[in-house]
């Protein structure tokens, strides 16, 4: 059965304080160097093989993302 | 100013509603009829409004009011809000007619990550909404604000067209306390019968168990403008 990965992020223009409380994070760990992070979600599918790209694109972004505030892309794997 | 006291005003539940009670509670307080509406069912028993109520609806699964702006009550509360129906939606109720493309905008995680609960001062700043017409412009209110996904956003021409058309109904006095853009606290459609804002007027209908009863106005202004169609 195929798989379908969509991942989804706040846009650019969007503030994200959960990415910036992870980056402040970090040097905590004795990590430097991470001059941004940006947290989204991450979406697991199978789906049949009837479902075409033009169908997961819907699912992505009528349900999945929300336009008004995130981007998303969809990979099959 | 007599109120339209037979004005049926229907109230949804949703799994993990919380303030549907409230909220029916508020519309008798107003004189109106509260109608309890069921999330799975499209028919709307007739009503001459809707209140969408606060709460977590599904969890708040995918996100806020994601879920619950797919539900067959949400197809029929659209359908009804296109023909002219007053629709309030109150927190959650705002976050799902923002999902449900009802209102332009979303609301995201408050700025400090933090869950707020506090009494929240608003002016009112559109007194034509369905829902406003009781209050004066420019009127402080006292409302309780509970939420952690309540900093509202939009993108830049929407924001602007928003304030420049005065569809910012409500502001918070002051700094947003959860940085929402312009400090808007609730917003309406271009009619002005589609109105949602954050704060919770249905909890402040009575001083003996809210901070101020001025979230009265806003039940009692839609059995005004009922009574007058």
């Amino acid at each position: 059965m195929p798989r379908v990965v969509v991942d989804v992020v706040p846009k650019p223009e969007i503030l994200d304080p959960q990415g910036q409380a992870i980056a402040r994070a970090l040097p905590r760990l004795g990590i430097g160097g991470v001059r941004e992070v940006r947290q989204g979600k991450h979406f697991e599918l199978s789906v049949d093989d009837a479902v075409d790209d033009a169908t997961l694109h819907r699912i992505a972004g009528e349900l999945l993302a929300n336009p008004v505030i995130e981007d998303w892309t969809v990979r099959r794997l | 100013m007599t109120s339209f006291s037979s004005g049926r005003i229907g109230v949804i539940t949703f799994p993990g509603s919380l303030d549907d009670v409230d909220a029916a509670r508020a519309v008798r307080y107003a004189d109106g009829v509260p109608v309890a509406l069921w999330h799975a069912e499209d028919d709307l028993r007739g009503v001459d409004a809707v209140v969408i109520p606060g709460g977590f609806s599904y969890g708040d699964y995918l996100r806020a009011g994601a879920i619950a702006s797919h539900q067959p009550v949400l197809r029929a509360v659209i359908d009804a809000a296109r023909g002219g129906m007053p629709v309030l939606g109150i927190c959650n109720g705002f976050q799902i007619l923002c999902e449900a493309g009802l209102l332009p905008g979303a609301m995201v995680r408050n700025s400090e990550l933090r869950f707020l609960c506090k009494d929240q001062w608003l002016t009112v700043e559109n007194t034509t909404t369905a829902w406003t017409t009781r209050y004066s412009g420019g009127e402080e209110i006292l409302v309780p604000l509970k939420n952690i996904d309540g900093r509202y956003v939009a993108d830049a021409s929407t924001l602007a067209e928003l304030e420049a058309s005065g569809r910012v109904v409500f502001r918070y006095v002051g700094a947003a306390p959860n940085g929402a853009m312009n400090a808007v606290a609730g917003i309406c459609s271009p009619d002005g019968r589609v109105v949602g804002l954050m704060p919770h007027p249905e909890h402040a209908i009575d001083p003996l168990t809210g901070p101020s009863d001025h979230g009265l106005a806003m039940f009692r202004s839609v059995l005004d403008v009922l009574a007058r169609m």
